[in-house]
């Protein structure tokens, strides 16, 4: 995600555009991306510090965005 | 009381607690600054004061280092008919003839464009076409002389993709053409890349318009984007403070985020209210937003004026009012209009979709008031702001390396023994990523929307009609040696001047006028102070005797890292005019038969020349000898000849020599040539000299002996170095190179790094 204090000019054409199209009650937008990791083995600690320091020093571009690691657990691993 | 935070640090505060302790160091302020500040306002500033003085007072807008030697821009410029607008307006303005008037300025966004390369780059070209239309000129093209670190480091290859596509993102969106400019590649550059951008921008004389707000009563309207946190301190932290070891700057402040689809409504919005006469005075907001249009519109006009922050639209509704006035967010404008037609103004900001908000009015007083609901939190006579801020006398000495890199003649350097390794020399020169084809980076441009593009990159200058009617052009050119001014930083200045000067006449246009964007490190460097106290000698000095002024542009220090400057580098953009710009002189060889002349006086000239750093990585000895007469002499010659038809080609020689411009203009026009070493030069010092006056034209065989009579008649040295034949560059009883494989050398060069 941008910083809260950067200019998110997406988001604001998103904003711009939700009335036009009879959406109201919308009183800001952020866009922002995901990138989803399929990882080999269990998400341990580790890898997930891996997984940390990717985003830091590439995924993101911390200049600009913020960012946050979430780990959900894939069906073929469920089952 | 409702709306106002306990902390608010109002001017009654502040004159009751004189002892509060105040981060002024923090903002950059120095010891003796802030007393001074004291002084002026016999108590101690509030927050919100404090701010606006930190960021005003900082190098970057009080150009406090630099304006003792700036001065003789002034004291130096040349009676010149056509200066409308000099030194100290947004930006100068120039007449070209049939009522229309050009404004034209570069300056530099190189610290944010290190932090972060698209945004810092983006945001660099919004600025600038913003203190273009701020004159009342439409913005018509832009321009970007960049310089960057070594081209194969890997630092280079974050920092150049972001700042080509940030210059190109926003530069398309926003429907202006990208010209030309440079890309230079140093090691020196490493950490402190250089992303300078030019606008130039056209309007009818009587559309002048002036940053000052006079007229007691008259409104202060903000329109525009609305206000958020970006580059909060950016001016008085970034832009004014080394770089450390580790490459990050101390502190870190949130980045500017531009919105070219936002600047091009501004851009509209603004020239209908031009039109409609409804502006008395106007100011974009740049470095120090607020602080800065503020301030100096206050200062400029009668001296009064009272603004209402808390009516300042925000993005962030958390910001205090300190931070609104040192917000530097995009795409904002300031304008003074008098009271009836205010409602006029707004309907016309609604109708394009732009914010518009009257934030203050302009009063009889000679003091700038700001109010947050209701509370007085600034009082301060504005001048002392905006235009009277500190004045240093830097020491400076010359550097004691000097001599010894001036001693350290490449004349020493071995040149090739025999034809096979001058053929190899030739395309390990024209291959190296400064002297290679630029056509990946200006590809990324567009060069030809708006349709007035005559020529953009890879020619001399970039030339833009301003009259579909008339045919009248402008030619622009920016030019600047980090390497020749390192050796000898006054004859450096004088050889970018002269370079830009005759890069502009080898397109057939007259010159008229200079801007300049001059990079060098840090001010507190007695060494790095001699480098700019030449500089600007040199280039005052050179400008008056080319009867060129030079007319506004930018001063960027602390360009360095640790104890490493960069060169000196004084990027020098001269604008000139052309009554009719289809008999405007392209680059391209294209004609088989035509004859190739080579125009000025070739000597043993290799101090800081390209041949030196790609064959030897040697930097010493001297930079080319400048005879600024010859200068204007070779562009009377050039013009001349464009307009009465005599040329039908012509090329700058420059760094590289004339196998550089040759290659060029070969694989330009997709034809070879053949070429003959003159009498009294060995085919070494003809291909690869960069003594400066020089240009190669292509002349028709039948406008031969009129072109040769008129170069001798003037006295100006024109010696027939070949013709245009062949698919093959083919130096006699030396070597030749297929066109195939020039162009191979010349053109991949940079894909191959970047792509």
């Amino acid at each position: 995600m941008l910083k809260p204090e950067i200019l998110d000019p997406q988001g604001q054409a998103v904003q711009r555009a939700l009335p036009r199209l009879g959406f109201d009650g919308v009183r800001d937008v952020r866009q922002g991306k995901r990138f989803e990791l399929e990882m080999d083995g269990p998400v341990d600690d580790t890898v997930l510090d891996r997984v940390r320091e990717m985003a830091r020093t590439f995924l993101a571009n911390t200049v600009i965005e913020d960012f946050d690691v979430r780990v959900e657990v894939t069906e073929e691993e469920s089952r | 009381m409702p709306g106002t935070s306990p902390a608010l640090d109002t001017v009654k505060h502040a004159a009751s607690t004189p002892q509060t302790a105040q981060p002024w160091a923090e903002l950059g302020l120095k010891q003796d600054e802030y007393e001074r500040i004291r002084e002026i306002l016999g108590r101690r500033p509030t927050g919100a004061e404090l701010a606006m003085y930190s960021v005003m007072w900082s190098e970057h807008c009080s150009y406090k280092s630099s304006k003792v030697h700036l001065r003789q821009f002034g004291e130096k410029a040349p009676a010149s008919d056509a200066l409308l607008v000099g030194i100290g307006e947004n930006a100068g303005v120039v007449d070209v003839g049939q009522g229309y008037a050009v404004t034209f300025k570069v300056e530099s966004h190189n610290h944010p464009s290190y932090i972060e390369p698209y945004q810092g780059a983006a945001t660099g070209i919004g600025g600038i076409v913003r203190d273009i239309l701020a004159m009342g000129a439409r913005p018509v093209a832009v321009m970007d002389p960049l310089r960057f670190g070594a081209a194969d480091h890997p630092d280079t290859r974050r920092v150049l993709p972001g700042v080509v596509a940030g210059i190109g993102g926003y530069g398309n969106c926003l429907g202006l053409p990208n010209i030309g400019g440079e890309v230079v590649f140093d090691p020196c550059y490493q950490g402190n890349p250089l992303v300078n951008a030019l606008c130039v921008g056209v309007m009818r004389h009587e559309d002048i318009h002036l940053a000052k707000a006079s007229g007691t009563g008259n409104k202060v309207i903000l329109y525009g984007a609305r206000t958020g946190g970006d580059g909060i301190g950016g001016v008085s932290v970034l832009a004014s403070e080394t770089f450390d070891d580790d490459g990050k700057p101390a502190k870190r402040p949130a980045v500017q985020v531009g919105d070219p689809f936002q600047e091009k409504l501004l851009i509209e919005c603004t020239l209908e209210v031009f039109a409609e006469k409804l502006v008395a005075g106007i100011q974009d907001l740049g470095g120090a937003g607020l602080s800065c249009a503020t301030s100096e519109l206050a200062s400029a006009g009668s001296g009064g004026m009272r603004v209402d922050l808390d009516a300042v639209p925000l993005r962030d509704s958390s910001l205090s009012p300190e931070e609104i006035l040192m917000s530097e967010s995009q795409e904002r404008m300031c304008a003074v209009v008098e009271p009836d037609k205010v409602d006029r103004f707004l309907e016309i900001c609604a109708k394009w979709d732009v914010i518009a908000t009257v934030i203050g009015e302009v009063t009889d007083g000679d003091r700038l008031e700001i109010f947050w609901h209701g509370e007085q939190i600034v009082d301060v006579p504005p001048r002392t702001v905006a235009h009277e801020g500190p004045v240093y006398e830097r020491p400076y000495a010359r550097p004691a390396w000097q001599d010894a890199l001036q001693a350290d003649d490449p004349a020493r350097l071995p040149r090739p023994a025999d034809g096979d390794a001058l053929r190899a020399q030739v395309l390990q020169v024209v291959a190296s990523p400064n002297q290679a084809a630029k056509t990946w980076i200006t590809a990324q441009y567009d060069r030809y929307v708006l349709g007035n593009t005559v020529l953009a990159q890879p020619e001399d200058s970039g030339m833009i009609r301003v009259d579909e009617e008339t045919n009248l052009g402008v030619a622009i050119a920016t030019d600047g040696n980090g390497r020749y001014a390192k050796l000898d930083p006054y004859a450096g200045a004088q050889l970018a001047l002269a370079e830009s000067y005759r890069n502009v006449a080898a397109t057939g246009a007259r010159p008229l006028a200079v801007t300049d964007c001059l990079n060098f490190g840090s001010p507190e460097d007695p060494a790095v102070m001699w480098q700019f106290a030449e500089t600007t000698r040199g280039l005052a000095d050179a400008c008056r005797t080319l009867g060129t002024p030079v007319t506004g542009g930018n001063v960027s220090l602390y360009n360095q890292t640790g104890d490493t400057a960069i060169h000196p580098t004084p990027v020098v953009g001269v604008l000139g005019v052309i009554d009719d710009v289809t008999r405007r002189t392209p680059m391209a060889f294209a004609e088989e038969g035509q004859l190739l002349y080579l125009l000025g006086d070739t000597a043993e000239e290799f101090g800081g020349s390209a041949w030196s750093q790609v064959v030897h990585g040697h930097l010493g000895g001297l930079p080319p000898r400048v005879d600024l007469e010859r200068e204007r002499l070779l562009a009377e010659i050039l013009i001349a000849a464009s307009r009465d038809g005599m040329i039908d080609a012509a090329h700058d020689l420059s760094d590289g020599g004339l196998i550089q411009a040759v290659t060029e203009s070969c694989l330009r026009g997709g034809k070879g040539a053949r070429l003959v070493v003159p009498d009294g030069l060995d085919a070494f010092t003809f291909l690869f000299s960069e003594s400066a006056g020089r240009a190669i034209v292509a002349v028709p065989r039948g406008e031969e002996v009129r072109f040769t009579d008129m170069c001798r008649a003037r006295a100006l040295p024109a010696t027939r170095v070949g013709v245009i034949d062949g698919d093959a560059v083919e130096v006699q009883d030396a070597f030749t190179i297929g066109l195939a494989e020039l162009r191979e050398a010349h053109e991949r060069t940079l894909p191959g790094l970047f792509a």
